[in-house]
């Protein structure tokens, strides 16, 4: 009602409202010298693998590559060639895992997220505060009883060990949930009513319906399963991952330096890749990711 | 909507109510039969692998089991071991703790910090510093980067640093030095720590109704720290739940990074955790039962904090 003049002249001036450019300023300049300190690691492992040798022994140690060159590559592809199991069977393995584990979780999750978000039945409100208070304490807790479980089920040292327990990775579930949950009524009743199965619905009406939280599992699944190293659970030589031959070669010292730093590279590339694809849909999924009281 | 309620003309004669509560119970299930279905899979491998594990866990933790030999009970006898005779184990704890105290409140409050100033830029700039932002924690293995930044030769980026602008004379063995392994684990670990919960907040900020803020200026709200406490902070609760679940529970396992830049055993306990002592004991000593003593406890510790936590921030804004 007593509006002070000043504050409508600020209305007309300004185009934010309550901002003023010294704070701007310096808020900017905070974020950047953070987003260095973020960057420059990544630029370094970037650069590292096309670097000669000559430049990755350097000192003082320079970040970016000054002569660039691709030789760590095929030195890669000679050593690993040259090696008892083929570099492309290290690969084959890690997208296995990765490719298998990522889709499986995205079908399980979202199957259950469908019933669990839109339906009450009885222990469906149970079941999902199970999912939630184990999202409050890390698989380390029940990493023990689980290399029992495996043994018992004779999945040691069979990729299963690694794909089945990812498939139920419980905030999957708690996204995917959380986002089903703006899905219209309407839209489901419409389909009852043209006689299309629970199946059905999930299959072909919430399923389109969420492909923003398809790739926000997927980017939050990928890399656990791409960087996985097999863990305590394998340990034939045949079916080991990627992660695990980078730790092999980078053991390797100062000689290995140049292809360590390729293998790094081709580790880091993809799961960024998918993220910066992915991102804008990834965000719109996050915005349903609240706890509610 | 009746007209007249009907009653029984002779009360109790039929029991309506005692028979019909397992009955109803099963007719329920049977009508969301198909719910039941789509859920079956994935419950059965969150329960194999996940709760019954955590049950199983704690039931082991009153044995004595070694894998070979059947399970002995021997009572709280690990929980006594464990607190009055294990000193690593106390300096594990000291570690994790002192490890959590500072990565997950600094990490929490990095995540919200750099998405509030983010929301501030253009699209274009907001999705870029995002990905600079986010890229350490879905790079992977990248973090043995740092291992060259800290390497104890001059040849390591730090030393060479150092030595160049004349602070010091002799490299510094960073990484074997007890002194000061636990804040460079800290360091990295925060480096990587912009995860999930920093998305949540990312995407917090851009539902936040801007008449809210445009309402709250006409209300006399003067600058932007005023308008961040009391409307984007309340209107956000959610997702601070939600991001603090995260951040609570990762800072609480760190065992990765210290394994990878201090090594495992790390100099004297250093960088031990109880994660670290955890995997000790499991997989290498193989005391199961004493191994699920230490896991109980740290269950008890990431489930009560976060608690907790969830306690503490409902609070907000209020």
């Amino acid at each position: 009602m007593t509006l002070p003049a000043k504050m409508l002249v600020g209305f007309r001036v300004r185009r934010r409202l309550n901002r003023s450019l010294t704070v701007n300023f310096l808020l900017f300049a905070f974020l950047g010298v953070f987003g260095c300190f973020s960057a420059i690691p990544l630029i370094y492992a970037v650069n590292n693998a096309f670097k000669p040798l000559d430049e990755l022994f350097i000192f003082p140690p320079r970040i970016l590559v000054r002569n660039p060159t691709l030789d760590n590559f095929y030195d890669l592809v000679v050593l690993m060639s040259n090696s008892w199991v083929p570099l492309s069977r290290y690969i084959v393995n890690t997208l296995l895992i990765t490719v298998v584990g990522t889709v499986g979780h995205i079908l399980l999750a979202s199957a259950a997220a469908y019933p669990l978000a839109k339906y009450r039945f009885p222990g469906s409100r149970t079941l999902f505060s199970i999912v939630v208070l184990s999202l409050m304490f890390s698989g380390h807790v029940t990493a023990i009883p689980n290399y029992m479980v495996m043994s018992w089920l004779g999945w040691i040292n069979t990729h299963l060990s690694i794909i089945v327990p990812s498939l139920a990775f419980p905030l999957g579930l708690f996204l995917m949930k959380q986002f089903m949950e703006q899905i219209p009524d309407a839209l489901l009743e419409a389909a009852k009513i043209d006689g299309a199965s629970e199946y059905r619905i999930y299959w072909s009406v919430v399923m389109p319906n969420v492909k923003p939280a398809w790739l926000t599992l997927m980017i939050l699944q990928f890399p656990m399963l791409w960087g996985s190293d097999g863990g305590n659970f394998i340990y034939s030589e045949n079916l080991k991952t990627l992660h695990y031959a980078l730790g092999q070669i980078s053991q390797g010292g100062i000689a290995r330096a140049g292809v360590g730093a390729a293998v790094a590279l081709i580790l880091m590339i993809v799961p960024i890749t998918l993220f910066i694809i992915s991102q804008s849909n990834v965000i719109q999924t996050m915005t349903t990711s609240g706890m509610k009281d | 909507m009746q007209a007249e309620t009907t009653r029984q003309a002779v009360p109790g004669l039929i029991r309506v109510k005692k028979k019909s509560r397992l009955a109803d119970l099963f007719r329920e299930v049977k009508r969301n039969r198909h719910y039941y279905i789509l859920i079956s899979p994935y419950m059965l491998i969150f329960f194999t692998f996940t709760v019954i594990p955590v049950v199983v866990s704690m039931g082991l933790s009153f044995f004595y089991f070694n894998m070979l030999e059947f399970p002995r009970f021997v009572g709280w006898q690990n929980y006594t071991r464990l607190f009055l005779d294990d000193d690593v184990f106390l300096i594990a704890l000291k570690n994790t703790f002192i490890f959590a105290m500072i990565t997950g409140p600094v990490s929490y409050v990095a995540c919200f910090l750099f998405a509030w100033i983010i929301n501030e830029l253009s699209p274009r700039i907001r999705a870029f510093m995002t990905l600079v932002f986010y890229a350490p924690s879905i790079s992977g293995n990248v973090f043995f980067i740092w291992l060259i930044v800290f390497s104890g030769d001059s040849y390591g980026y730090l030393n060479g640093f150092l030595m160049r602008y004349g602070f010091i004379l002799e490299p510094i063995q960073w990484l074997t030095d007890e002194k000061y392994i636990l804040t460079i684990v800290i360091i990295v670990q925060l480096w990587l720590s912009l995860g999930t919960s920093f998305l949540a907040f990312i995407a917090g900020f851009q539902t936040i109704d801007r008449t809210l803020i445009e309402a709250g200026a006409v209300d006399g709200i003067k600058n932007r720290w005023q308008e961040l406490w009391f409307i984007t902070l309340p209107s956000m609760r959610p997702q601070l739940l939600f991001g603090a679940v995260m951040q609570i529970t990762a800072s609480f396992a760190v065992a990765d990074i210290s394994i990878a830049l201090a090594g495992f055993p790390s100099v004297n306990y250093a960088a031990h955790t109880v994660v670290t002592h955890l995997m000790d004991y499991g997989t290498i000593r193989f005391e199961m039962g004493y191994a699920s003593a230490i896991a109980t406890v740290l269950f008890l510790i990431m489930i009560g904090t976060n608690l907790m936590t969830q306690k503490l921030l409902r609070k907000v804004g209020e």
